[in-house]
């Protein structure tokens, strides 16, 4: 294996998100960075895939056939995103049941800069209690602020955390509604650096939305967060949805970018939790024990 | 060396930079701060962080009590900087120990002073007078503090009298390796400037210049100009001479570890009747007929941080103990603020305060105890007062009108002069409603009319004598009023007390079985055994001494707990709840 200034073999081995596979140019060679590495990729017409240490032979902007690529690190399409690793990935990423059923809207909301590392984001993703004081008006408002009680669990088969029976009061429950209601949310993280999120489905009560990030680790304190949605909606633009999540991401930014330490605090004695961080905790102790070590600040110093 | 320069005092700001509601961002060797000024005109420095989850309290809103968090809208008292609310948690009262580090702050030459670990004093500056003194703009560099005063020393200016002039004697009148004092002389015009170095981090600082004399208003923009121009070229050429040095590495802030009790979720129980606080009665006034406030202040140190509808326990000289709730608003730290009525049978409490007790005494308490917390997440919330009963409710009240909360505070009493604490009413307007002069059937037909209908989201606080307790309770329930909505607050535990029985109590983890006999209750029973529970009126009322039930059938005698409360059989209060079984098993 090639050096790496990532020193994390959890992280290494990983598979990382890359980019919105719509938002490439076919043929084309495209510049990026993962773990502080610079990479090129490009995709082929046929959604054939490649990714490689970036080199002056190839530089961004230059036709390419993705089939003459040698040297190409292990890559793969997902969920609508490319994604590759700098180690020795797992055969498969983790499964997103309902990306397969036909009548979805799926698509990237958003692909957005933060300077931030991806488990502080993690955890913002995984957050109620803030909806009211961030997202004013949008998914929470005062003075509904608390957050009821909810349980979590770590999957073992699965290794995954799972948090189930998430309520919170929104304002806005949904387009059809004027007053505020009681929202169901289930949280999933399955990778270190990806969240799972299912809301229940304003237009059919049986269903949920389905809302992802999944993190590009450009350094310990920097991503590059992409916003999947895969969710049941006939009628709205694709603008229209898009701008709503951007206007989200856009009023996490400056919070999350004012975090510090930016990476996460592993030690339970560096911040103080609360019942409403239930989640956050279960998190925390699983990336300790999967002895994840970039983007945190492990707990043994 | 760095720990020299730890132990210092620096200047941080201007006071200028500190106006109304504004919170500064000040950075000390590496270290930031949220530095913000209270209304009552405190000025708080505190490490730039929250304790929950490190989101720099600079981008907080300074609401002129409490500094919130923009985040998750914790909120940190004026003063004490401990969290006095968590919005996650509305029923929840939060852990008083919830406390951010905070640095001291003297405010000197129009700057304002702090330092990580000061010894001694603050510069002295002969030759500036406190009310005639100019403060420059603060100049950032980047260079080390040390290159800085060095450099400082051939800084030239000319005499704010003369400044359009040139060639000025300069004195150099003291240099140390934070400061520098020169004085500028020309003809009979004179000017000291003395050139103050924070530094920001290794290799970065701020020069903070204050100059004698406040020129008038016609110089003052020159004068102004003239030095921001003269610093800003020394600052030019420290840059172009620090760039050419090799870098520092920057100075690693330490933050403290949160204690072991916080990080490891909730529950923190532990403290005796305790009253480990020392204050002085500021002031002892009447407010009302047969109502006398005091005002207690910390003999030494900040009092700790307190909630709305929290109480003390007040040790009387003549041994007896009392407990009263806080009347004050949010921020008010300085001093805690009490009613106390003369109970015409009194037992000798609160006849002591208004008769022996005199401003100046030393009264021992307790730290505060929150076991009435208030609610913020209701839409509207209805206080229904009855007489003394008004003091914590004053506390919650003044707390929704500072953030903007919709409530109403009704207050009963037999006429205006029973009314109490005026000031504090009339800064509440329209919103506290007396009711005056009422039969008890009257009050029951009023009572009746605010409380229905019930609406959703409303919250109902109760405190009064007990009858009157007795009867909103029952209205509400009438009006359909769900049991979690209507809060209560007892004044005593009118019951009497049957604590003929004797039983068995095992304290599950202390593994510890103890024998609870006639005569005695079950919190003296684990005292004996070494068991400390905290514990305050010891009556059944105020609810400080709750223990959780494991096993067996609790014999309630108390007036805290609520009706479902009780028959869920899993909380007793120990000081006066005795043990139907043979057997009770509580997680002590």
């Amino acid at each position: 294996m090639a050096k790496t200034r990532c020193l994390d073999p959890v992280v290494l081995n990983l598979w990382h998100p890359l980019g919105a596979l719509v938002e490439l140019p076919v043929d084309t060679v495209v510049d990026t960075v993962l773990l502080e590495e610079r990479l090129s990729l490009a995709v082929g017409l046929g959604r054939e895939v490649a990714v490689w240490r970036s080199c002056p032979d190839f530089v961004a902007g230059d036709k390419i056939d993705v089939a003459s690529v040698s040297k190409s690190l292990p890559a793969k399409v997902a969920f609508g995103y490319l994604w590759a690793s700098l180690g020795s990935p797992p055969d498969e990423l983790f499964p997103i049941p309902e990306y397969e059923e036909t009548d979805r809207r799926r698509l990237n909301a958003a692909t957005f800069g933060v300077n931030v590392s991806a488990p502080r984001a993690i955890e913002n993703f995984l957050d109620m209690g803030h909806f009211p004081y961030v997202h004013t008006d949008i998914l929470g408002v005062e003075p509904h602020t608390e957050v009821k009680e909810y349980d979590v669990d770590i999957s073992v088969e699965r290794d995954e955390i799972l948090a189930t029976r998430c309520r919170f009061f929104q304002p806005l429950a949904s387009s059809a509604s004027e007053t505020g209601a009681e929202v169901e949310y289930i949280f999933r993280v399955p990778h270190p650096y990806c969240s799972v999120l299912y809301k229940s489905s304003p237009v059919n009560d049986a269903r949920y939305d389905v809302i992802a990030v999944f993190m590009q680790p450009l350094s310990q304190e920097s991503v590059r967060a992409h916003m999947m949605l895969c969710i049941l909606d006939e009628d709205n633009e694709d603008k229209v949805i898009k701008r709503f999540q951007q206007t989200i991401f856009g009023q996490d930014k400056p919070i999350l970018e004012n975090q510090f330490p930016k990476r996460l605090p592993l030690d339970p004695r560096a911040e103080t939790p609360i019942r409403a961080d239930k989640s956050a905790i279960a998190y925390r102790r699983w990336l300790s024990q999967k002895d994840v070590r970039y983007g945190v600040i492990p707990a043994s110093y | 060396m760095l720990e020299d320069v730890r132990t210092r005092w620096h200047p941080i700001a201007a006071t200028d930079d500190l106006p109304l509601r504004h919170v500064f961002h000040g950075q000390l060797l590496g270290r930031e701060f949220a530095v913000w000024r209270a209304d009552d005109g405190y000025v708080n420095v505190w490490e730039n962080r929250c304790l929950h989850r490190g989101v720099r309290l600079s981008i907080g809103i300074n609401d002129g009590r409490e500094l919130k968090c923009q985040y998750h809208g914790w909120r940190y008292s004026n003063r004490t900087a401990g969290c006095t609310y968590i919005p996650a948690h509305p029923a929840d009262a939060p852990a008083r120990t919830i406390t951010n580090r905070s640095f001291q702050a003297v405010e000197r030459y129009g700057l304002v002073w702090s330092s990580e670990d000061p010894r001694g004093d603050l510069p002295v500056v002969e030759g500036i007078g406190e009310d005639d003194l100019l403060v420059l703009r603060a100049i950032p560099v980047n260079a080390s503090a040390e290159l800085v005063a060095q450099r400082l020393q051939s800084y030239r200016f000319q005499p704010n009298s003369e400044i359009a002039g040139t060639g000025t004697n300069i004195e150099l009148v003291a240099a140390t390796e934070a400061a520098v004092a020169l004085r500028s002389c020309q003809g009979r015009a004179e000017t000291l400037g003395v050139f103050f170095v924070q530094p920001v981090d290794s290799g970065r600082s701020v020069i903070r210049g204050v100059l004698s004399g406040r020129p008038n208003d016609a110089q003052l923009t020159a004068v102004l100009r003239y030095h921001n121009e003269a610093l800003s070229k020394l600052r030019e050429d420290l840059e172009r001479e620090a760039a050419a040095l090799p870098v520092p590495v920057p100075i690693e802030p330490i933050f403290e570890r949160v204690s072991e009790e916080l990080a490891s979720l909730p529950e923190l129980d532990s403290r005796g009747r305790k009253a480990a606080i020392r204050v002085q009665v500021a002031r002892k006034w009447q407010t009302a007929d047969g109502i006398m406030a005091f005002e207690l202040r910390p003999i030494r140190g900040l009092l700790p941080t307190f909630q709305p509808g929290a109480h003390i326990d007040v040790h009387l000289p003549n041994g007896l103990v009392r407990q009263y709730s806080l009347t004050n608003g949010p921020g008010e730290t300085d001093r805690f603020t009490i009613g106390v009525k003369l109970d015409p049978a009194s037992r000798g409490g609160s006849q002591c305060l208004h008769d022996s007790v005199r401003e100046g005494d030393v009264l021992a308490i307790s730290e505060p105890r929150n076991n009435f917390p208030l609610r913020r997440d209701a839409l509207k919330t209805i206080f229904v007062a009855g007489g003394i009963g008004v003091t914590p409710l004053l506390a919650m009240a003044q707390t929704l009108n500072n953030q903007s909360l919709a409530y109403e505070l009704h207050y009963f009493a037999q006429n205006e002069q029973q009314l109490a604490f005026s000031e504090c009413r009339q800064a509440l307007g329209n919103a506290v409603m007396p009711h005056l002069g009422l039969s008890p059937s009257d009050t029951v037909n009023e009572l009746r009319r605010l409380l229905s209908p019930y609406l959703p989201d409303t919250q109902l606080y109760i405190c009064g004598p007990n009858p009157m307790l007795e009867s909103t309770r029952s209205l509400a329930a009438e009006a359909g009023w769900p049991e979690a909505a209507v809060h209560f607050e007892y004044f005593k535990n009118t019951n009497v007390i049957d604590d003929s029985s004797s039983f068995e109590v095992a304290l599950a983890r202390s593994c510890l079985t103890i024998k609870v006999g006639a005569g005695q209750s079950i919190l003296e029973a684990m005292r004996d055994a070494g068991v400390d529970l905290p514990s305050s009126c010891e009556q059944g009322a105020c609810g400080t001494c709750l223990a959780t039930v494991i096993e067996g059938e609790p014999d309630h005698q108390d007036v805290y707990l609520s009706p479902s409360e009780r028959a869920s059989g899993t909380k007793i209060m120990t000081c006066v709840s005795r043990s139907k079984s043979a057997r009770l098993v509580i997680d002590a």
